[in-house]
């Protein structure tokens, strides 16, 4: 189980995350900014970014890199590499940093692999989704559940020691056995990290759209039954959750996603991207062509932001905290949560424990439930002394 | 050219007559055609139905308040007659109404669709109207149709009445075909008012309303005496004096008169401001010289169905106060006091003279003061004996008495006439028995429509005969009923509870046969319209302790973004605060989430 202390410690890291919008094809269920069958872009897009990263305001040494999609490695490894170049320019990586690439296992041969770990990546997270074909098929992924395999242990061979393996559960057609299948050949595979995401029908998406019409949703309960299935593997075979979504092998929790769980601070660069720098969460342009010219006329491709200050940034630590297993440290904003109405409704449900000075959500499937209490506290009312 | 106004009309110049339809058999297009006939409307100013004057009357083509008017017609024997129009309600909700209506008649036109033949509301009026010793004159409206069978219509209205399908009229208001024959007949056999110029005045009020400039405007017939303007007059029902500030004939307009005489019909204003304070049905006497005794027939009518109305956004409480105030003044038979529920929170406990009332009511005030309304299920007004043989009536089921505190209840039953195609016999008995009627008798109006008369409780008309009725019989039934008298009957409270705690806005009185049928209706519904929540809900009907029902609402298991990095917070954040302002319309009962529309489903009746 993951320290508190050492997890709330991400507060203090500086991070950064890159966008990678480019990938073969859109898969039906993704409502992320990305495109397909825009290769042409590619390197205008890096140049971008690159300028993005060039024109940011100086920090320290990162201590966690994200290069995140969209499908990174679909990109030729030269032009990762002048992004990962502009970063160590601007701010530097620090030597014990974690550099992690959002990467595809059809996309991931052992010369891709070798090339990725000398540009400076040393994590590498896989979609992998499933291990069953006909659930690759209906999620529109394009490999096959061998591939996964291979490109696995070509990370492996190019000197990975950390890798990551994305799953998806719950989509229609999958069963508790193909599910358990899909755990034991992950686990088989021995990643040092693992993402567990139930299938999630997105407005606008194709998806969204086909549901809309009458295919068939995942149902929450199957996702419930399925989530508790990977919960039991993966503890049994020494994976500790330490998020909602995320399970992990001692100190291999992903320090990108830590510091934002902590309310750390990151930048981000790249079409779509969110950043939290100084209080200010940012966003950019999410439309790969405004994002390019925007930072090519030399104008901000920053679409919008948000102050995060007093109770607001108190309500953010609970809201990004909570979805850790460690929780957060007890404050004015979990007080003003446990003395609600909705708090102590959820405290008698089981959803959330008070745990000595912490507050955890014990019903990770309930976290939305919580959040959206969390979202209706109101500022205490601090009393002004009065001697009327 | 100056014509010397009589001062009263001799009583055998005059006829006084109303026209008993069925809803859309053509009563007020014949009313209009009769205006028009008679001049007392000139084309310009006519406008279609001008008798019925509200919204809701136009649109469902049914009269709620009584009109009047006084036609003036020259009949082929040379004289002119005055022919007075009273107007009746349609339904049998307003039977008091109704009753009263052709009390101050001599005859009734008993109209019927050509196409549709007698239906069970025309068949409760026409026997009104006979037992008030009414000259009833039957007519076959409508024959311009194309679906029109004037003779089997003519042949059923024989079966009521008696007579000679050869006396049956045929005409159509609508063409104005046959509406001369019809006004010679209302002439020749409607008989003259009989009344005593000399004796003491007695006039009868048949209907009443309110006028925002005026106040409360009386429809009267003079019986015996004379009503002369300016005269003190006792009302004999409830014993007060008001002056006749203003007497006069309805043509339609309002016309100033100095003096109704006996057989005379017209409107009477006293100045009085509240609508409850005039009875309709009283007797209007003469101050200074009283008459020994009242007209027979002087009820009041009381509430027979009940059901809480209450606003949706508790912020309108107010607003249906004085919505309900303003109704009140132009009609004294809804009657409410405040209601709280834990459920539906601040509204009022009303009172209605029957089904169609209470949904006139319903929709007026939602259409005319626009009002958002959950009414909760109608009950009926039970009465119980205490213990200590102290009779209570109940307004609502929250009211029953422990069963150790009460020694039995009672509840009203109804004498329900059904008139349907012959073929529907054996469904309506079937049904009909199972909905705890026995039948009274049974009679062909022609070999192919029959009537069928039951006593049943009120209570299962409210609850869903009617609609199983109509799709037992694919709605050629129709039905219709009135007051018969209370029976004891074996009666038991159903409460529905919600994570155990009573949800008082379900609660009903049912037969205990019923029992159980309702609580699992009521649960099964929920179950379906109660959200999950954080845990299992079980919804149980109950009969005092005893569970006789039960469904649950499993906790929801999974309510949780699947991914949230970096990228989502803010967009993440927005949405739920989003879904959280959409459960702010939740009402809490006890720890549990309701949404508003979960109550207003739940109490609906049944469409299935």
């Amino acid at each position: 189980m993951m320290n508190a202390a050492a997890a709330d410690h991400f507060a203090e890291a500086a991070a950064a995350y890159v966008h990678i919008p480019f990938c073969s094809a859109v898969c039906p269920y993704c409502d992320f900014a990305v495109v397909a069958g825009r290769d042409d872009l590619a390197t205008r897009y890096i140049d971008a970014v690159c300028n993005e990263i060039a024109t940011s305001e100086p920090w320290r040494a990162l201590d966690a890199v994200y290069f995140g999609g969209g499908t990174p490695s679909h990109l030729d490894h030269s032009l990762l590499s002048r992004a990962i170049d502009a970063l160590v320019t601007r701010y530097g990586i620090a030597r014990d940093a974690e550099v992690s690439l959002e990467a595809n296992p059809e996309d991931f041969s052992s010369d891709q692999a070798s090339r990725i770990r000398e540009i400076g990546f040393n994590r590498v997270s896989f979609g992998a989704q499933s291990f069953d074909d006909s659930v690759l098929l209906s999620l529109g992924r394009r490999h096959l559940p061998e591939q996964i395999e291979t490109s696995v242990q070509a990370a492996r061979e190019a000197g990975f020691d950390n890798v990551s393996i994305d799953l998806i559960y719950g989509t229609p057609g999958e069963t508790d056995g193909s599910w358990a299948q899909s755990l034991q050949r992950t686990v088989e595979i021995d990643p040092d990290h693992i993402s567990c995401y139930a299938l999630t029908v997105e407005p606008g998406t194709p998806l969204g759209r086909s549901v809309r019409d009458g295919a068939p949703a995942p149902d929450p309960d199957v996702q419930a039954d399925r989530y508790e299935l990977a919960e039991r593997i993966l503890a049994s075979v020494g994976f500790d959750r330490y998020e909602v979504s995320n399970w992990s092998k001692l100190e291999r929790e992903c320090r990108y996603n830590l510091t934002v769980w902590a309310q750390g601070e990151y930048e981000a660069f790249g079409n779509g991207a969110h950043g939290f720098r100084k209080g200010r969460r940012y966003r950019n342009h999410r439309r790969l062509d405004a994002y390019i010219d925007r930072v090519e006329s030399g104008r901000s491709p920053e679409a919008g932001h948000d102050v995060i200050a007093g109770w607001d940034a108190e309500i953010d630590r609970l809201f990004v905290g909570l979805r850790r297993s460690v929780g957060v440290a007890r404050g004015t904003g979990t007080e003003a949560l446990l003395v609600s109405e909705e708090g102590r409704s959820l405290l008698g449900a089981g959803v959330i424990t008070e745990l000595d000075d912490r507050l955890v959500v014990s019903r990770p499937l309930m976290t939305d439930a919580v959040h959206r209490s969390v979202l209706a506290l109101n500022a205490p009312i601090v009393k002004a002394v009065s001697d009327a | 050219m100056t014509a010397v106004t009589p001062l009263m009309t001799d009583q055998a110049r005059i006829r006084n007559f109303s026209i008993v339809a069925h809803i859309d058999h053509g009563k007020s297009t014949l009313a209009d055609r009769l205006l028009e006939k008679t001049g007392a409307v000139s084309e310009r100013e006519m406008r279609e139905q001008l008798l019925d004057t509200m919204d809701l009357e136009r649109e469902r083509g049914i009269t709620i308040k009584a009109q009047t008017v006084r036609l003036e017609y020259e009949a082929n024997d040379g004289h002119t007659y005055v022919l007075n129009l009273i107007d009746t309600p349609g339904h049998v909700d307003f039977s008091y109404e109704v009753s009263r209506s052709l009390a101050a008649c001599e005859g009734a036109l008993l109209l019927v669709d050509a196409a549709q033949g007698v239906q069970a509301q025309t068949l409760a009026n026409s026997y009104l109207a006979i037992d008030a010793g009414l000259e009833v004159i039957p007519a076959v409206n409508k024959i311009d149709l194309p679906a029109a069978d004037p003779e089997r219509a003519a042949a059923e209205l024989v079966g009521i009445i008696g007579g000679s399908p050869n006396d049956v009229l045929r005409m159509s208001a609508k063409t104005g075909d046959g509406v001369d024959d019809l006004l010679e007949t209302l002439v020749k056999e409607v008989p003259a008012p009989k009344g005593d110029p000399e004796g003491p005045l007695r006039a009868l009020v048949f209907d009443s309303y309110f006028d925002a400039y005026r106040g409360v405007v009386c429809y009267v017939r003079v019986v015996d005496g004379r009503l002369v303007s300016g005269d003190s007059l006792r009302f004999m029902a409830t014993n007060e004096v008001h002056d006749a500030n203003e007497i006069g004939f309805l043509r339609p307009k309002a016309e100033p008169v100095a003096t109704l005489g006996p057989g005379e019909v017209g409107y009477l204003i006293t100045g009085v401001k509240e609508i409850d304070r005039i009875k309709v049905g009283d007797t209007i006497t003469s101050d200074r010289m009283p008459a020994d005794g009242a007209l027979p027939g002087y009820d009041e009518p009381k509430p027979m169905v009940y059901s809480g109305l209450f606003p949706t956004d508790g912020d309108d409480f107010e607003k249906l106060r004085e919505a309900l105030e303003k109704l009140r003044l132009n009609d004294a038979s809804l009657v409410w006091e405040p209601e709280t529920s834990k459920a539906l929170g601040f509204g009022f406990r009303c009172g209605f003279l029957g089904l169609l009332h209470m949904e006139i009511v319903r929709e007026r005030l939602e259409r005319e003061y626009d009002l958002d309304l959950v009414a909760t299920a109608p009950s009926v007004a039970y009465r119980v004996t205490m213990l200590d043989d102290e009779v209570k009536e109940l307004r609502s089921p929250q009211d029953l008495p422990e069963p150790n505190d009460r020694r039995a209840i009672f509840e009203p039953y109804v004498k329900a006439m059904i008139l349907a195609p012959s073929e529907f016999v054996g469904p309506i008995m079937e049904l009909a028995t199972s909905r705890r009627a026995s039948v009274g008798g049974m009679n062909y109006l022609s070999p192919e429509r029959v009537e069928l008369d039951f006593e049943i409780p009120l209570a299962e008309i409210v609850f869903d005969f009617f609609d199983l009725l109509k799709s037992r019989t694919k709605g050629y039934a129709s039905l219709d009923y009135e007051p018969a008298a209370y029976r004891e009957s074996d009666l038991v409270k159903v409460d529905i509870l919600l994570n155990t705690q009573p949800v008082d806005a379900f609660s009903a009185i049912v037969h205990r046969d019923h029992a159980e049928e309702y609580g699992k209706k009521m649960t099964g519904r929920l179950r379906n319209l109660i959200p999950r929540q954080l845990f299992d809900v079980p919804i149980q009907a109950a009969i005092g302790g005893r569970i006789i029902s039960r469904e649950t609402v499993r906790a929801r298991r999974k309510d949780v973004t699947a991914k949230c990095y970096g990228g989502d917070i803010s967009r993440k954040k927005k949405l739920l605060q989003r879904q959280k302002e959409g459960k702010k319309r939740m009402k809490m009962v006890g720890s549990v989430e309701v949404p508003q529309e979960a109550f207003v489903a739940a109490l609906q009746v049944d469409d299935e």
